[in-house]
């Protein structure tokens, strides 16, 4: 007969609710369309549009545009995050999980934990093209691997963000359109594509303010030192901040919504 | 042994704003009854449901599922029931079988007995065809056997149907109701709303009549019927002017007041074996008749007699 649920089944719900997503993502292959294609596109568009005219050739613009399209792309990706959350809320599968016996939680929880395979493929993309262009970090293996890791985490981060603006929204319209304003402002009103000393004083003081130029230098440096540095510090810190206070806040809006 | 309640629901109110949806229900279902709630769009059928299914908190009064409340003992309740919803609650995004390996996973089922249990679900509603196809090709009735077979995956002893079988053709509609049955015979106890009263009166044991968020009557399809009255005789008389004759004589006969629609007479019944000798009356009269019904009460008239004018 039935076999009853144990308690702590917390981390087989998530799994099984990250396995769906993963096979949602599957039957809709449209879903790695911002994850694949996005990143791919914008660095072979940017890269042989604007090499020549930004640092002379492509070859030495890549250190710039490399970090700066895989941080736009987390961005882009983190930001699926709400409106797939805000689709699933919207079905009716969603009343079918919130009837079962299992852990609240875990369709949250399975959407955060999806989001960082979703990340870890947006990461490898976006190198892997800089790589084949013919990027080539100081850094060597290992500083990619740390740089990836970083992006990968700060991206997390910012998806419980777009998780929550995806509890709070009305529909999954809503959060994509917010999503794509928020991604191209951020993007392109930082150090991502150009830099900074080229700017207006105003646009520089607009570029300083925005957070993601810091998590794009902070890449740079590790790319380019294969050290941990200060940024690099100041980056994760904030990015644990943001998880401190958007996971409580998310997860209170999920409760408040069921 | 006593009958035990499946269902207890006690004061159950729900207010949206200022619209109470459900007014102060109480009810008790049994077990291994099949329980219907029946009122029109909107009376507070689906809100009652979902307060019962955990999905929704009510303002105030208490529904105890096998005796554990749904708010104290909230997953322990909903460890006892199956649910179908009125929309299609199955991942539209993935197959057939995905979904119930899904389901049976996060009901807590080992990963061999999901896959067990799976197969087992997909033969029962013939789904094994279909299983590894994408749901946007699945018709309304596979759908909704889907999504019945997902609420089946533990075999729970209750289960909750919202409206079933609410946009599916007459065809599939029979065979949900063939489904339900062969549940029913195997000692589930199941609540269903339904906006159809035929559909209550076929599968019902017992329906709760529900109209602008307040119970208003609970009893059998039969005693719903018995209440609005007898059995209803209508017959048209082919000569007008022994239309007269022929309501006197209803009268003498019956002892009622036949209604005249042209020449057509209404009258109630107290029992069918009146029939006979009225038409014997009628034919020593040399009263002629023709198109002769006799019909028993449906729901339907159960329902415009409760909800009348109210609407």
């Amino acid at each position: 007969m039935d076999i009853k649920t144990h308690r702590g089944s917390l981390i087989m719900n998530t799994a099984t609710m990250a396995y769906r997503n993963l096979l949602k993502t599957i039957h809709n292959p449209d879903r790695f369309m911002d994850v694949i294609i996005q990143p791919i596109m914008f660095m072979l568009m940017f890269g042989y549009l604007f090499g020549g005219a930004i640092a002379g050739n492509v070859k030495n613009y890549l250190p710039t545009i490399v970090p700066g399209i895989l941080i736009q792309t987390m961005l882009s990706a983190a930001s699926g995050s709400g409106s797939q959350i805000r689709e699933d809320l919207d079905s009716g599968v969603f009343d079918r999980f919130k009837s079962l016996p299992m852990a609240h939680i875990a369709p949250l929880a399975g959407q955060l934990f999806a989001d960082i395979l979703r990340l870890t493929v947006a990461t490898i993309t976006s190198l892997a093209t800089g790589y084949v262009m013919g990027w080539r970090p100081e850094a060597g293996f290992g500083g990619i691997v740390v740089s990836g890791l970083l992006a990968i985490f700060t991206g997390w981060a910012i998806s419980w963000i777009f998780a929550l603006l995806g509890l709070l929204a009305k529909s999954a319209t809503t959060v994509e359109s917010f999503s794509m304003i928020t991604m191209m402002t951020l993007s392109f009103l930082s150090n991502a594509f150009i830099p900074i000393k080229t700017l207006s004083k105003t646009m520089q003081i607009i570029a300083y303010m925005n957070p993601i130029t810091y998590v794009i230098t902070a890449i740079r440096q590790i790319l380019t030192t294969g050290r941990w540095t200060n940024e690099a510090f100041l980056v994760l810190i904030f990015g644990i901040m943001i998880v401190a206070v958007f996971a409580p806040l998310t997860v209170w809006a999920y409760n408040r919504n069921n | 042994m006593t009958v035990t309640n499946a269902i207890e629901v006690s004061h159950l109110t729900k207010k949206f704003g200022d619209k109470i949806a459900v007014n102060d229900i109480s009810f008790n279902v049994k077990q291994g009854e099949v329980f219907g709630l029946l009122g029109p769009n909107g009376a507070g059928k689906t809100t009652a449901l979902r307060m019962m299914t955990t999905l929704l908190k009510p303002n105030s009064g208490q529904v105890k599922i096998f005796g554990h409340d749904t708010i104290e003992e909230g997953r322990l309740a909903r460890s006892m029931f199956g649910l179908t919803g009125q929309y299609a609650s199955v991942d539209e995004d993935i197959s057939a079988r995905e979904n119930l390996m899904i389901f049976s996973r996060l009901n807590g089922l080992s990963r061999v007995n999901a896959k067990q249990r799976t197969e087992e679900l997909l033969t029962e509603f013939s789904l094994v065809n279909s299983a590894d196809k994408s749901l946007k090709n699945f018709s309304g009735g596979m759908r909704r056997r889907l999504d019945l077979a997902v609420s089946l995956i533990t075999r729970p002893a209750l289960i909750f149907l919202d409206e079933p079988t609410t946009g599916l053709d007459p065809r599939t509609r029979t065979q949900m109701w063939e489904t339900i049955r062969k549940l029913v015979s195997h000692g589930s106890t199941i609540v269903l709303t339904t906006q159809y009263l035929d559909e209550a009166d076929q599968l019902a044991d017992r329906v709760a009549v529900i109209d602008h968020g307040k119970l208003v009557k609970i009893g059998t399809p039969l005693e719903l019927k018995q209440q609005v009255g007898g059995i209803n005789l209508s017959f048209s008389v082919t000569e007008v002017q022994q239309v007269k004759a022929a309501v006197k004589l209803v009268a003498d006969q019956l002892g009622t007041t036949a209604q005249i629609l042209g020449q057509r007479l209404s009258t109630n019944l107290a029992s069918i074996d009146q029939l006979t000798p009225l038409l014997i009356a009628l034919k020593q009269a040399k009263i002629v008749i023709n198109s002769l019904t006799v019909q028993e009460p449906s729901l339907d008239d159960v329902f415009m007699n409760l909800t009348v004018g109210k609407n």
